[in-house]
């Protein structure tokens, strides 16, 4: 039956540029630039990157250096207020740190854990949804019963505890750079089950297709085959999890690093700037807290618009 | 003669989309007498829903009813206030839609839903009010109805809903009930209970029918008289022996001819070739030409309008000289 | 109706068991139970000694055994920073975030429902609009955020309420409680706004969608031709019939809402469990990291089984349908 016709057209994987053209003129795209918040969205989200990107270009001093931190500069306010001092634009911390600098490294340090976080929860995701589908059975039910009680858990309790957990087992081993990997595994941790049941789901439909009985029995690897049909067509859904997610694993490390609980303030994300700023809102120095917060807050609503507008484009082909 | 219970002339029910505006009903005109039986059939999307919609006030945004009138008992209840239609749907227009195991609201008891009609159509008290529903509920031909009447809607068989959903329609006396397809969603074998309820029903309090389906052996059993429709208009109406026996639209023609009889097996059914236009594709001229197996150059530019062949009403411009020598 | 309930339960318990592992694990592996007694300059003899009559020497299975019952009786070790039994250092912090959670899921629930139904009926009016740009502001912001925000305005701007704390607090027995004096109120004021703004975004969106659904259904449109004013219909049917999901939703959300309550607890510092937990993670106390985490299990497995349970009231249709299954 119709079934059986392997479904999918070889022309999608063989020629990238015929499948950008097509993009350009399909659903998703006219849907996009009927859209104008979405336009905003995406511009201030590319905005973001680029900026972050581009920060040690852009910025006036390293903030992560002490060297170039100077205590006679500390608490300076915004350029344009009476007491400002130029370079600083956004003004300075008690270390003498400028606001805008530590906020451009902040939000590399910020989007360089969310997508790895993301990514990681991604890989995750996908191979135990991968193997609970297709191996079924035990194997199955466990995977997705763990999946299940992870649900019910918000994933910055998880994240806690896996970020208290490392810190117990390291010690005094963890410096900055291991503190950004426990929190990129902490953040995998937490967001995994929706990939792998969407992608579970998948392959349970997918194993019951003709094609891959018809494959098995001319003696072709199925899995191979099945898999690489699985992956193409929960693309769609897996992207719209990854960018909703990517919110949610910015959102996680900045409240981890508000909590004291992520990156230390020697190498502060823009959570870290919030919390450090939080002390010094009674003195009335309101920018070391509000442009950190500011930044964070336009960052995660145009990422949640953006992840808003895929899914409602991509919605007819999810369900 | 005594004024028509329910009287629909010209009757425009447009659909305002972005792209167009849509007309599913186009100038239908029908009465339907006190005691009497109407039957509409066609296709789906003939119309017939929307009319019964139309004439108990529920057509919703985006779409409206752009002319025509509607009268029951000899007042307009077109483009009445809202609040005031409201009055007459329950209380003087009783619906029965298609389906009874969605028409109950499942978390309320069937009682309680009763009730609940019947006072906001009467200052009944809430017992006398219970009273009236274990009436109503025994009249439909519900068994044990003082135990039923506490009863959860998923607690009741299709059939049984249906029952509710009449009982629900009649509570409070209405002069015309509206069954839209009433029996379409049940088995075979409790529909013709059903029909005969409603017929009975009809008859006993003198309530005019109008039963919209698409069952042709329904409509011969049940009604006094049939309009049939397509594409939003009424190609012929008439006392439902002569359409049945007699029809005179080239459509209602092979609508009749696919009613399967006992005495006629070897007789090969009609079937009419091609489908319904869509709305949005409706020829011009008479809607039926594509299809119709007589037409004609007149056919493709000029809309039929009803003619007169005794008792009967036809749209269709084959019957045009009749009318002409007549004249 | 029974079997339904007593499978449930059995669930609940196997998800208990699996946490428990989980809790003994950190216990055990992550923190060092030996340092919770020892100073730095304790011998190695002398600390395997402490180990021997820990039990610490003894098989896992033994040792989880032991942690399990201990757990049963709500004793979960000492605390390394306190050096305090923690389960009277949870108890001594349920209250406060109890009260919290509590306070702000009902500010959740009726500002959502309201709006949600507002927005329902309403759908295109300026208000319901603005409605809908808060869902996507209170979805969006960072909880920790919008607390400063709170904090900004009406503590250090305005000063019309307290930054940090529960006010004056009446014992009532080993319960504290702040919801008896007016400072109590003044101070759970932003905190409860603050934790429940999420929740609240939530409930709207979700009664905003589901009544929205039942409003197009057949059973409303045969309501609406029975004559029923827009009222009954409105405020009977479609509201009853959107709050069977929606009480679901907010009853299972309130063991998010004390989890969050970490966040929340931490930008105002209100003496919950919430901040204990935090200021455990930053110090590495692990026995009270455990502890924390079996109780929040406990309290979302017990939600959980006791909203299963509810709903099957609230829905005759369940109520049956299990009990014939069963």
């Amino acid at each position: 039956m119709s079934d059986a016709v392997v479904p999918h057209r070889a022309e999608d994987h063989r020629a990238p540029a015929g499948w950008f053209r097509r993009a350009l003129d399909s659903d998703i795209f006219y849907s996009f630039r009927r859209s104008r918040l979405t336009m905003v969205a995406a511009a201030i989200t590319l905005l973001f990157f680029l900026l972050a990107i581009s920060a040690s270009w852009l910025a006036v001093q390293n903030p992560f250096d002490p060297a170039q931190l100077q205590l006679m500069n500390s608490r300076i306010a915004p350029l344009w207020t009476a007491d400002g001092q130029s370079p600083f634009l956004l003004g300075t911390d008690e270390q003498g740190r400028d606001v805008l600098s530590a906020i451009l490294y902040g939000l590399r340090i910020s989007l360089a854990v969310g997508i790895a976080g993301v990514v990681f929860a991604g890989a995750l995701g996908i191979a135990l949804g991968l193997v609970a589908g297709y191996f079924g059975g035990v194997i199955d039910t466990v995977i997705m019963r763990i999946a299940d009680v992870q649900l019910t858990f918000p994933a910055i309790l998880i994240a806690l505890l896996v970020n208290g957990v490392a810190k117990s087992l390291l010690g005094n081993r963890l410096d900055e750079m291991s503190t950004l990997g426990v929190l990129v595994i902490a953040i995998g941790l937490s967001f995994w089950v929706q990939y792998a049941r969407t992608v579970r789901g998948s392959v349970m439909v997918e194993k019951n297709k003709d094609y891959v009985a018809a494959a098995q029995l001319i003696g072709l690897p199925a899995p191979k085959i099945m898999f690489r049909h699985v992956l193409p067509n929960t693309m769609g859904p897996i992207l719209v999890i990854a960018t909703i997610n990517l919110a949610l694993a910015i959102i996680t490390e900045a409240t981890l690093s508000f909590l004291g609980a992520g990156m230390p303030d020697t190498m502060p994300s823009l959570g870290t700037l919030i919390r450090i700023g939080n002390n010094y809102l009674f003195a009335g120095e309101w920018w070391i807290v509000a442009f950190p917060g500011i930044a964070l807050a336009g960052l995660i609503l145009s990422i949640n618009l953006l992840g808003d507008w895929l899914r409602d484009a991509l919605n007819p082909k999810l369900r | 003669m005594t004024k028509p219970v329910l009287s629909v002339r010209n009757l425009e029910v447009e659909f305002v989309t972005r792209r167009a505006t849509l007309r599913a009903i186009n100038g239908v005109s029908f009465d339907i007498a006190k005691g009497e039986v109407l039957g509409v059939v066609g296709e789906s999307g003939a119309g017939k829903s929307v009319t019964g919609l139309a004439v108990i006030g529920l057509i919703d945004p985006p779409g409206r009813i752009s002319s025509g009138e509607i009268e029951l008992s000899g007042t307009r209840i077109d483009h009445l206030p809202p609040e005031e239609i409201r009055r007459v749907r329950g209380k003087r227009i009783g619906m029965i839609f298609q389906d009874p195991l969605t028409s109950l609201n499942p978390l309320y008891r069937i009682g309680d839903q009763i009730v609940e009609t019947i006072r906001t159509h009467s200052n009944l008290s809430e017992s006398a009010a219970r009273r009236r529903a274990i009436d109503l509920l025994a009249e439909v031909g519900i068994p044990a109805p003082e135990k039923r009447i506490d009863g959860y809607p998923h607690e009741f068989s299709g059939g049984m809903r249906q029952r509710v959903v009449i009982a629900l329609a009649i509570c409070a006396e209405p002069e015309l009930i509206i069954a839209d397809e009433p029996t379409t969603a049940l088995d075979v074998s409790v529909q013709a209970q059903i029909i005969a309820l409603i017929k009975r029903l009809g008859r006993d309090h003198g309530t005019a029918v109008m039963l919209v389906t698409h069952d042709m052996g329904v409509i011969a059993e049940t009604c006094d008289r049939v309009a049939v429709m397509y594409s939003g208009r009424i190609a012929e109406i008439g006392p439902v022996q002569e359409v049945v026996r007699n029809p005179l639209h080239p459509y209602a023609k092979g609508l009749m001819g696919a009613i399967p009889t006992l005495a006629g097996e070897d007789k090969r059914l009609v079937q009419i070739p091609g489908a319904m236009p869509r709305l949005s594709a409706i020829p011009p001229g008479c809607p039926f030409n594509p299809r119709c197996a007589f037409v004609f150059d007149r056919c493709r530019v000029e809309r039929p309008e009803p003619i007169r062949q005794g008792d009967q009403s036809v749209a269709c411009h084959l019957f045009e000289p009749a009318k002409e020598t007549a004249a | 109706m029974l079997a339904f309930t007593l499978r449930r339960f059995l669930q609940a318990i196997g998800v208990m068991l699996a946490v428990g592992v989980i809790a003994f694990a950190m216990f055990r592996f992550a923190g060092d139970p030996v340092n919770q007694i020892v100073s730095i300059d304790t011998s190695a003899a002398q600390r395997a000694e402490i180990r021997h009559s820990l039990g610490l020497d003894d098989p896992v299975l033994v040792q989880f055994g032991r942690y399990f019952i201990n757990a049963l009786q709500f004793k979960f070790g000492v605390s390394y920073q306190f050096r305090l039994p923690v389960s009277s250092l949870l108890a001594e912090r349920m209250p406060a975030t109890l009260e919290l959670a509590i306070v702000a899921t009902i500010f959740a629930m009726v500002a959502g429902i309201l709006m949600g139904v507002y927005s329902a009926l309403r759908r295109d009016t300026v208000l319901a609009r603005l409605f809908q740009a808060i869902s996507l502001i209170g979805i969006s912001l960072p909880t920790f955020l919008i607390g400063i925000l709170l904090i900004y305005l009406f503590a250090v701007t305005l000063g019309w309420l307290p930054s940090f704390g529960r006010g004056e607090v009446v014992k009532l027995g080993w319960w504290s409680t702040g919801l008896l004096t007016v400072s109590g109120w003044k101070a759970i004021i932003m905190p409860a706004i603050t934790l429940g703004l999420f929740q609240m975004t939530l409930i709207m969106r979700l009664v905003r969608a589901e009544m929205l659904e039942v409003l197009r259904t057949d059973y409303i449109r045969f309501a609406r031709a029975r004559g029923l004013t827009t009222r009954a219909i409105h405020f009977g049917h479609a509201l009853k019939n959107t709050l069977v999901p929606v009480i679901t939703v907010a009853g299972l959300q309130f063991g998010s809402v004390i989890a969050f309550s970490i966040i929340t607890e931490t930008v105002f510092q209100w003496p919950g469990m919430g901040l204990l937990f935090v200021q455990a993670v930053q110090n590495v106390d692990i026995p009270i990291m455990a502890a924390y985490l079996l109780m929040v299990s406990l309290i979302f497995v017990t939600i959980n089984l006791v909203v299963d349970i509810l709903y099957t009231v609230v829905d005759p249709r369940l109520r049956s349908t299990v009990g014939r299954a069963a």
